[in-house]
């Protein structure tokens, strides 16, 4: 089982890299997302993939009474969800924004902060 | 109620049984107190003009609180508090050690400095966008990062350090701001996520989180588990994070669009949480693999420090001059890593605390510079000495301690790392940090010679007086690599203690477990 | 989207949700539930309210900024950590208090503190967010 996670992970990365190799914002955004996604399952799996049981403790009883599902990577993978998901929510307004006061979503075109014919330096004092 | 019903329960085998001391109240305390005065400066909407009094004295309280946790932990060892009373390695443990506590003790020297400078830089439109209640969250997720022993958690404070940067960054929303911050965004995303993938492996191999855990099981472990993999994909992450060369292009690209006091605080703190848990998890976790990592580690600091100069070489605007000098730094603080032992991990230390503190103060010179000069390219500045002989004065001893001259900051760190260095027979590391110190003279020479000593026209050549919110943050870190470079034996022998602490982690372990190891 | 029906429907729609959303917070100690997912829903309503009545309208009935939200549930969710420092156990611990209300007993703890922090965090924070792009999506 753990196999095919893996192989599942490994797609999310490919497209994952394959967006954001992009030149235009918004598939890069894309891509960031289809990352943290891919990332949240690679945790999955890499808890180990275990029974389907919540591990709750009984009333009335001290520990589990059968092997129950890992909760630990549940609650990183909820914290990374909640993070991605304020990200992705900053990032896609920001881009809007960029592209409303940029007038572009091509990264190559946004030179604002770094004028492409720069000047030389002084060279003589 | 099931709790009245059932038996009592062995509840030591699962919670921490005795009270916490207050002196371990001060390892929580930092991000306590900054979330609390963010969460309070948020609130208070109406009243901006209570915004720069309240957060002053809040950071002001920080370096109190920050200062006496370093004068704790320098007296008593490393301090450890688990939250919930959870046993380690289960419940998050926020544990401070030497290194840590410096860190978080220079950060906020650095945040009070810039807290003030903003008194002249940030106004009201700044502070109604939410200047001061961001710099509040940003100062709690850099002494969450500083002191959490979870690296998980660190994860954690890194995102919150991060959204309050990308707050900061767009502060005045001009599109210059916005081009930089599209492109710092996304890449420290990109870095972040680089992090939490080696989190979760390092989870997948070794089933806990907490650091102490880390440090003991990974000898344990490294027969039979991808350390290797795992190290390099923290070292990639982290370097993202500070900035290193071949994966530093975002830093060039946006510091120099915010603010100043924005500038100033990155410059200060960002790159060197990078650094930071770059020396955690290299040095105390994983010392093995950073022997094998060295070569390329070394190869990449030599070649930061060396394009990271030439490009601020090429410069003319001059906050863009100083984001390429940051780079430069950090390729020093590598190559310490790289070579390591007492002086390489010392030396990467102490530059990083140095780097701390002047490149702060440098990025104060640059806001006051363009304010005298209405300009930020050397082309256009001129005559700045002649309008304020005191701010060139100390705008000079920033530049002679950022070349690594005597008798300031900057020398000290070096001397260090090129003994380091040469001691094991790496000469051209050594070689690489001398000629990187060398043109870090000629490019802070020609600003100098060009911004402050050629002759201005005669219409703006009269001599003005500057404000003490603007020239106080200045002089007092001026003040303060100047003490360093006279008398740096005190910070000396903390940053030995601290480099021993790293190499040697059994105090910071037992601090985590008492009892001698988890069960 | 400012049709007869959803603009009547949309004030029962929202209160419905925004007392499911309490609800759903309370029920979060023990079972499914909790301040996030609350804080959500209560968001989900704010904003149909705002689709069906203007933005204008929204900010109205919540009174406060929501960032000033926010800011209020941070500091509950820090002080919330911050009572362990009274009773001598390290910070985040849980406290409970068992207050009688009427004759019954009402457990109260610093969980839920914390939790409605989160919760009026979510809700002031996503609803910032979501009110924002609903006014500029309204141009």
């Amino acid at each position: 089982m753990e196999a095919w996670f893996a192989l599942l992970v490994g797609i999310f990365f490919t497209v994952a890299v394959y967006l954001m190799l992009s030149k235009f914002i918004i598939r890069v955004l894309l891509g960031v997302a289809v990352l943290g996604n891919a990332v949240n399952l690679l945790i999955f799996t890499g808890g180990r993939l275990t029974r389907e049981v919540p591990p709750i403790i009984p009333e009335g009883a001290e520990s589990l009474a059968a092997p129950a599902a890992n909760a630990l990577p549940q609650a990183l993978i909820l914290t990374a969800i909640v993070i991605s998901f304020s990200f992705f929510a900053f990032l896609l307004v920001l881009s809007w924004r960029a592209y409303s006061d940029l007038a572009t979503d091509n990264t190559d075109e946004m030179r604002v902060a770094e004028p492409a014919d720069e000047p030389l330096p002084p060279l003589g004092y | 109620m099931a709790a009245t019903i059932s038996p009592p329960v062995d509840l030591s085998a699962a919670l921490v049984a005795a009270p916490p001391t207050l002196a371990e109240w001060l390892v929580i305390l930092p991000v306590a107190w900054c979330l609390a005065i963010g969460a309070l400066l948020v609130m208070l909407r109406r009243p901006i003009g209570l915004h720069p009094a309240i957060a002053i004295a809040g950071l002001a309280g920080l370096v109190l609180i920050d200062g006496l946790l370093l004068k704790e932990i320098a007296e008593n060892g490393p301090l450890t508090m688990v939250m919930g009373r959870w046993l380690p390695p289960f419940g998050i443990a926020f544990t401070a050690d030497l290194t840590g506590a410096l860190f978080a003790f220079a950060a906020a020297l650095v945040a009070l400095v810039a807290g003030v400078f903003s008194l002249a830089d940030i106004n009201d439109s700044g502070r109604r966008y939410g200047f001061y209640p961001l710099l509040m969250l940003l100062m709690a997720g850099v002494s969450g990062a500083f002191l959490t022993g979870d690296i998980f958690n660190l994860y954690v404070w890194f995102e919150v350090l991060l959204i309050s940067s990308f707050g900061l960054l767009v502060l005045g929303s001009e599109p210059e701001q916005i081009d930089g911050t599209v492109k710092y965004g996304f890449l420290n995303l990109i870095a972040t996520t680089l992090f939490l993938i080696a989190t979760g492996y390092l989870y997948a191999v070794f089933g806990t989180l907490n650091m102490a855990d880390i440090a003991t099981k990974a000898e344990a472990l490294r027969d039979r588990a991808p350390l290797m993999t795992l190290t390099g994909l923290f070292m990639l992450a982290f370097a993202m994070k500070a900035a290193a060369f071949p994966v530093n292009f975002w830093l060039p690209a946006s510091y120099h669009t915010p603010r100043v006091a924005v500038s100033a605080l990155f410059a200060g703190l960002l790159t060197k949480v990078g650094i930071y848990a770059l020396v955690r998890v290299m040095v105390m976790h994983f010392p093995v693999e950073r022997e094998e990592l060295s070569f390329i580690l070394a190869v990449a600091g030599a070649l930061t420090m060396i394009v990271g100069v030439l490009g601020a070489l090429a410069q003319t605007d001059f906050r863009r001059i100083l984001g390429y000098l940051i780079v430069s730094g950090i390729g020093s603080m590598l190559a310490g890593i790289a070579v390591g032992g007492p002086g390489g991990i010392g030396g990467a230390i102490f530059y990083a605390l140095h780097s701390m503190l002047v490149m702060t103060g440098l990025y104060f010179a640059s806001g006051i510079a363009m304010r005298l000069g209405a300009s930020s390219s050397i082309a256009a500045l001129a005559g700045l000495y002649r309008r304020h002989v005191g701010f060139a004065a100390l705008t000079l001893m920033l530049c002679f301690a950022v070349s690594g001259l005597p008798p300031f900051s900057g020398f000290w760190p070096k001397v260090m790392l090129v003994k380091a260095a040469l001691d094991i027979g790496a000469w051209w590391l050594a070689a690489a940090l001398l000629l990187a110190g060398f043109l870090t003279t000629i490019v802070t020479g020609r600003l100098f010679l060009l911004a402050f000593w050629r002759e201005a026209p005669p219409a703006d050549g009269e001599a003005v007086s500057l404000s003490p919110a603007a020239f106080g943050p200045l002089a007092v870190l001026a003040g303060l690599t100047l003490l360093i470079g006279l008398y740096p034996e005190p910070l000396l022998a903390i940053i030995q203690d601290a480099a021993a602490g790293l190499a040697e982690p059994s105090a910071y372990v037992n601090s985590v477990f008492p009892e001698g190891g988890p069960q | 989207m400012k049709s007869v029906i959803f603009r009547t429907l949309a004030p029962v729609l929202t209160s419905l949700m925004m007392l499911f959303s309490i609800f759903v917070l309370l029920r979060g100690h023990n079972e499914p539930g909790g301040g996030f997912i609350g804080g959500l829903i209560a968001v989900s309503a704010l904003a149909i309210y705002g689709m069906a009545h203007g933005v204008e309208t929204v900010r109205r009935a919540i009174f406060f900024h929501p960032m000033a939200i926010a800011g209020a549930g941070l500091l509950a969710a820090t002080s919330a950590g911050l009572i362990a420092i009274f009773a001598g156990v390290p910070f985040m611990t849980g406290l409970w208090i068992y207050p009688a209300v009427f004759g019954r007993e009402v457990p109260l703890s610093t969980v839920l503190l914390f939790d409605t922090g989160v919760y009026l965090v979510v809700v002031g924070a996503i609803s910032s967010i979501a009110l924002s792009l609903e006014e500029r999506g309204g141009e």
